[in-house]
């Protein structure tokens, strides 16, 4: 027996260990990644620019998110960002979800496939005709042009995630209440969605992550007054060149929030993206 | 199809109509106007005239434009392929049970929601080529430093690093579905006729989980034709053009050249190919599901 035995073992280890070993190579990329920024942002300057790089800050500062802060109006471009991805988030979820509900229902596949392939376009394509647009309305410069453009972003996100979530529906409850003489309106509000909260906020994070992340139509038609923060850190990055702290305080700023949904609300996520095969 | 319950008139489209308004206008509009835009020259002072198929014939003349497409192709070929095969490889791994697989699947994923303009800044201070992180380890390891996004021949190769880095994740959650959903019957049938691991993966696991990788290899071609931010936020297009990709390219004419009308032209030949390939994955998706 011991022969024998002796093999499997030993074979089972050397499985274990190929498979740590494979883990360590796919995750130590990201970890390392995110450690150097977070070092980078709590060194003083000199330490940055020293041979050999140092990884761990001698004497953690926190003086480069303060001057993030008080040098590039970060404040202002956060809550311009607050506003542009909250008002298109809450926008699209208005819209989007009894698009979701009433594409779920009527089985308009082709429809579905129109939103689709909205999200397959690359956003270049919708910006031309949008600048000349806002333009034309005097909307450039203007909070309400980034909310409506982000719209592209946000509605097709949350219809396709909706409608996954509406299909997977029971039927029969809303049947009842039907035949009881509720209206199409009332089966929807009470019924379906208190029943879809989970689908509502996967699409939820996922509309937040894409418009927070956004950046290209910030550069197009954001303004001095409405840039949002991907394109304040942008501009840190321009005229900073070698001011590394602060660009990687900047960088900390931006992803947090996305990070920290990330970090919460993981396996939703996973769930949203496996069954959409979605992204921006 | 449920039956509708008698007397009840079933009309879903006041639910979709204010959705699909602003679809329109948002979306279905701009289509159409860059349409009517790239047969005309259209300059940002507002001074239009129609030219036909001129700004078309301009840019199958346009050296630049050429150029661009070539390097779009290498970057795409090469953030297509090298995901696709990583992502596999990644969804095999996750989908073994380990200690801690949730919380180092989280940080795996970190990648794909991280802000694009921020990632791309952090690996620019790596990419230094003096004072940079990366050519330290390099030299760890006995490797001579590299020029990375600084010299004509590396740049390309290099964006594609930051594409992998960035969005293998993706490919890695769409390939854990089809994991996530294989019957276990057959894998029970291989045991007993002593089937190796490979002989195993080779003709069940990797004939079910296709349709994901068609899925995940077809989403990965559309979003690294569309990449734009980190390749703008890194090298703009640079050293010289050597990066410069379509997307990049349309963006220079349109908001830094501001020809709108020849930039319209390249929209609508972008356009065409990433309509083809989203039909191409809503036919691979439509398919999965009938044999669902």
């Amino acid at each position: 027996m011991s022969a024998g035995f002796h093999k499997s073992l030993m074979r089972r280890l050397a499985d274990r260990a190929g498979l740590w070993f494979c883990i360590f190579v796919l995750v130590s990329p990201a970890i390392f990644f995110f450690l150097w920024m977070i070092s980078l942002s709590l060194k003083t300057e000199i330490d940055n620019i020293e041979w050999p790089p140092i990884f761990i800050p001698p004497a953690p500062t926190l003086a480069n998110f303060v001057q993030v802060f008080a040098e590039n109006n970060f404040g202002k471009y956060l809550l311009n960002s607050i506003l542009v991805t909250g008002g298109a988030t809450l926008a699209g979820l208005m819209l989007g979800i009894p698009a979701g509900y009433g594409l779920a229902k009527m089985k308009a596949t082709k429809l579905a496939g129109v939103i689709m392939i909205a999200r397959m376009t690359p956003a270049l394509s919708f910006l031309i005709p949008l600048f000349i647009a806002f333009q034309w309305l005097g909307l450039i410069n203007s909070i309400w042009a980034l909310v409506i453009t982000h719209l592209v972003i946000t509605v097709p996100i949350i219809v396709w995630v909706m409608m996954g979530t509406f299909e997977g529906l029971p039927q029969d409850l809303e049947d009842a209440a039907l035949i009881d003489g509720a209206t199409l309106w009332q089966s929807f509000r009470l019924i379906a969605v208190p029943l879809a909260r989970p689908g509502i906020v996967v699409a939820t994070i996922l509309s937040f992550i894409f418009s927070w992340n956004n950046f290209v139509f910030g550069v197009v038609l954001g303004g001095k007054e409405t840039r949002t923060l991907p394109v304040a850190v942008y501009n840190v990055l321009t005229f900073e060149q070698l001011a590394w702290g602060p660009l990687a305080a900047a960088a900390m700023l931006v992803m947090a929030p996305v990070l920290i949904v990330t970090i919460i609300a993981q396996r939703q996520i996973v769930v949203g993206l496996t069954a959409g095969g979605l992204k921006d | 199809m449920s039956i509708a319950a008698p007397g009840v008139e079933r009309n879903y489209w006041p639910f979709v109509l204010p959705a699909l308004i602003v679809v329109l206008g948002v979306i279905v509009f701009p289509w159409v106007f860059t349409l009517f835009m790239s047969v005309h020259d259209w300059n940002v002072s507002g001074a239009v005239t129609f030219v036909g198929f001129e700004n078309f014939r301009q840019l199958f003349t346009d050296a630049r434009f050429y150029e661009s497409v070539l390097h779009t192709l290498y970057f795409t070929v090469l953030a297509v392929v090298l995901p696709v095969g990583i992502g596999l490889a990644a969804a095999l791994v996750f989908h073994r049970e380990f200690k801690g697989r949730g919380i180092l699947r989280g940080i795996f994923i970190m990648p794909m929601m991280a802000t694009p303009v921020a990632v791309a800044l952090v690996w620019t201070m790596m990419f230094h080529p003096q004072l940079g992180v990366l050519n330290y380890l390099l030299g760890l390891v006995g490797l001579p430093p590299s020029t990375w996004v600084y010299n004509t021949k590396t740049v390309i190769p290099t964006l594609v690093i930051v594409e992998v880095w960035h969005w293998t994740p993706l490919v890695m959650l769409i390939v854990l579905g089809g994991l996530a959903n294989l019957p276990t019957e057959p894998y029970e049938a291989a045991e007993i006729d002593g089937a190796s691991s490979f002989q195993k993966f080779r003709h069940i696991t990797f004939p079910l989980i296709l349709p994901n990788l068609m899925i995940a290899l077809i989403l990965r071609t559309i979003d690294a034709l569309k990449a734009f931010d980190t390749i703008y936020v890194i090298t703009q297009g640079g050293p010289g053009t050597a990066s410069e990709t379509m997307n990049i390219f349309l963006y220079l004419q349109a908001f830094a050249y501001f020809k709108l009308g020849y930039a319209s032209a390249v929209v609508v030949i972008f356009f065409t190919l990433v309509i083809a390939l989203s039909l191409l994955l809503l036919h691979v998706r439509q398919k999965t599901k009938w044999n669902a």
